[in-house]
């Protein structure tokens, strides 16, 4: 039997897979030794299992283990990036470089940075949320100290040309960040071929734990410095102080290893029950519209705009299912997703839009209740739609005088 | 979001929704919200001429569960009042009737709003005469279903 509610909503967060947990258990209660103890066996056993991980995290993105830093997630890896290098090269300039879909981790430590005097420069992304190189060569000036540009997108499933951008960037004698948070696992990633100087990435999206993530820091060519922003210990070679959580590091280490190692069958599976759930919608239902890039996007993401209904209301209807919408009714802001804003989505197709997750545990039969389901509630509601009505009379919506509130 | 039963009993089974010839001169018509903001109500009232009485009431709405369930609540309360009665609805009794929580107040401001909208264009209507024809400029459908 399905359980109900169908999980659906793998870009937010994922189930931590059992063979992850299984990894992690001995360290709570049989291997609880402080990874910096020197002194004696349970600290040894620690470090060994910290350093294992460590070359699994290293591995799935084509880096050495020496370059891993171990921060608490990936909100963290972006912040310690962003702020670290931007203190660390201020003699050298005071410019860094994003696009307007960026995680808020990253858009939000970027208006930090401009407070503190930085000069930052948000490029645009074209109507798929796809942002290009030749764009991000006029932005670069010679006070460019950083291009941070994700990897894909956590709601569209856009992935961004990163191999390009970081090459241009290695040109340029520019660092390049780029958050990898949704990519892990899902896309191949190798530092040295996309010219990645520092890389996030956070456990709980790749079926590991929540509140462990890492920053890749390149080693040589260049070696990249950061200021660190939390002091202490001296850990992780200065860079982020605090003793390591050697259970969620064993967990995230676990976690890339899986991702590594099943990444071609899982991408294969994932992608298949993504265009069985966009069909199973879009073929059945006129008017809706796929967010995002056709084809160069997360295997797992669909993003969808219903016309005439409204997504906070339409999740009431499929509550059997989790997912989320661009709704500004689900935001604390009342304003709907930038992400969608940036693509030129208007404002009332943003408010109608859904976002389906598939992931690792989702099978064939949740994906057609989860059709179904989306078809028939689609169909209620738009019977129950004055837009709808109107559209089928030939009333152009646009039109109407409408009055805002 | 946890909703309260009243809630999702309407919007799982939304009372009187549909639409009436908006061109009738018994009819009064109140479109309110906008689309960019995530919430459109059309709110119906169909008056007994003689008595004043408004015998039925339809409603369509573009919203979230709240939004439907306020306009559902609506058309509910009308339905047997006098206009001037109709009039002294309040967004307040709808928020205390159906526990909509702060962030979703505004949906019962809109819903007052569409009342008042309607019960208007059936005034305007009344004191344009018999002759009335169509409905206030807001309103450019013609047709019901």
């Amino acid at each position: 039997m399905t359980k109900m509610p169908v999980y659906m909503d793998n870009n937010a967060t994922t189930r931590t897979d059992p063979r992850v947990v299984a990894a992690m258990l001995p360290f709570f209660t049989e291997h609880y030794g402080n990874a910096a103890s020197r002194s004696h066996a349970y600290g040894w056993h620690a470090e060994e299992a910290v350093e294992t991980a460590r070359g699994h995290i290293a591995a799935v993105i084509g880096a050495s283990a020496k370059e891993v830093i171990f921060t608490s997630g990936a909100t963290e890896s972006n912040n310690l990036a962003l702020k670290g290098v931007a203190a660390m090269y201020k003699k050298k300039g005071n410019h860094v470089v994003t696009q307007a879909t960026e995680h808020k981790a990253t858009l939000d430590t970027c208006k930090r940075l401009e407070r503190d005097g930085y000069h930052v420069t948000y490029l645009p992304v074209d109507k798929f949320g796809q942002v290009h190189a030749d764009q991000v060569r006029a932005a670069l000036t010679d006070k460019t100290v950083l291009v941070s540009i994700m990897a894909a997108n956590n709601e569209i499933g856009t992935l961004q040309p990163i191999r390009a951008i970081g090459r241009l960037c290695k040109e340029k004698g520019v660092l390049f960040h780029t958050d990898a948070v949704q990519a892990v696992g899902k896309v191949p990633l190798d530092v040295e071929d996309m010219g990645i100087d520092l890389l996030s990435l956070s456990g709980h999206k790749i079926y590991g734990p929540k509140g462990i993530g890492a920053l890749y820091v390149r080693k040589k060519d260049p070696r990249v410095r950061l200021e660190p922003q939390i002091d202490g210990g001296g850990h992780e070679r200065g860079m982020r102080s605090g003793t390591l959580p050697v259970p969620l590091i064993v967990g995230l280490g676990a976690a890339c290893e899986l991702a590594k190692t099943e990444m071609a069958d899982e991408v294969a599976r994932t992608f298949a029950l993504r265009e069985r759930l966009r069909t199973g919608i879009m073929a059945r239902l006129p008017e809706t519209y796929l967010n995002g890039h056709p084809t160069e996007r997360l295997p797992g993401n669909v993003n969808i705009s219903f016309a005439y209904v409204e997504g906070e209301g339409l999740m009431m209807g499929i509550k059997d299912v989790a997912v989320s919408s661009g709704s500004a009714c689900t935001s604390a802001s009342l304003e709907p997703s930038y992400v969608l804003r940036a693509l030129g989505v208007g404002d009332e197709l943003a408010h109608s839009s859904i976002r389906f997750g598939i992931g690792r545990f989702n099978t064939e039969a949740e994906v057609d209740f989860v059709a179904d389901l989306v078809v028939r509630e689609v169909s209620r509601l738009r019977e129950m739609s004055p837009l709808y009505e109107m559209a089928q009379q030939g009333i152009d919506i646009k039109k109407i005088e409408w009055a805002h509130h | 979001m946890p909703y309260s039963d009243k809630v999702l009993d309407h919007y799982s089974n939304p009372r009187n929704v549909g639409s009436f010839d908006a061109t009738d001169p018994t009819v009064g018509t109140g479109l309110v919200g906008a689309p960019e903001c995530g919430d459109v109500m059309r709110l119906q009232i169909k008056v007994n001429p003689d008595t004043g009485v408004i015998e039925d009431a339809k409603f369509k709405t573009f919203g979230c569960g709240s939004a439907i369930a306020s306009s559902s609540l609506a058309t509910e309360w009308l339905k047997g009042k006098t206009v001037d009665e109709a009039l002294a609805i309040k967004n307040t009794a709808i928020v205390e009737e159906l526990a909509l929580p702060p962030v979703k107040v505004h949906c019962s401001v809109l819903a007052e709003d569409a009342i008042k909208a309607a019960l208007k264009n059936y005034q305007d209507k009344q004191d344009a005469g018999d002759e009335a024809e169509g409905e206030s400029s807001r309103v450019p459908e013609t047709a019901g279903v």
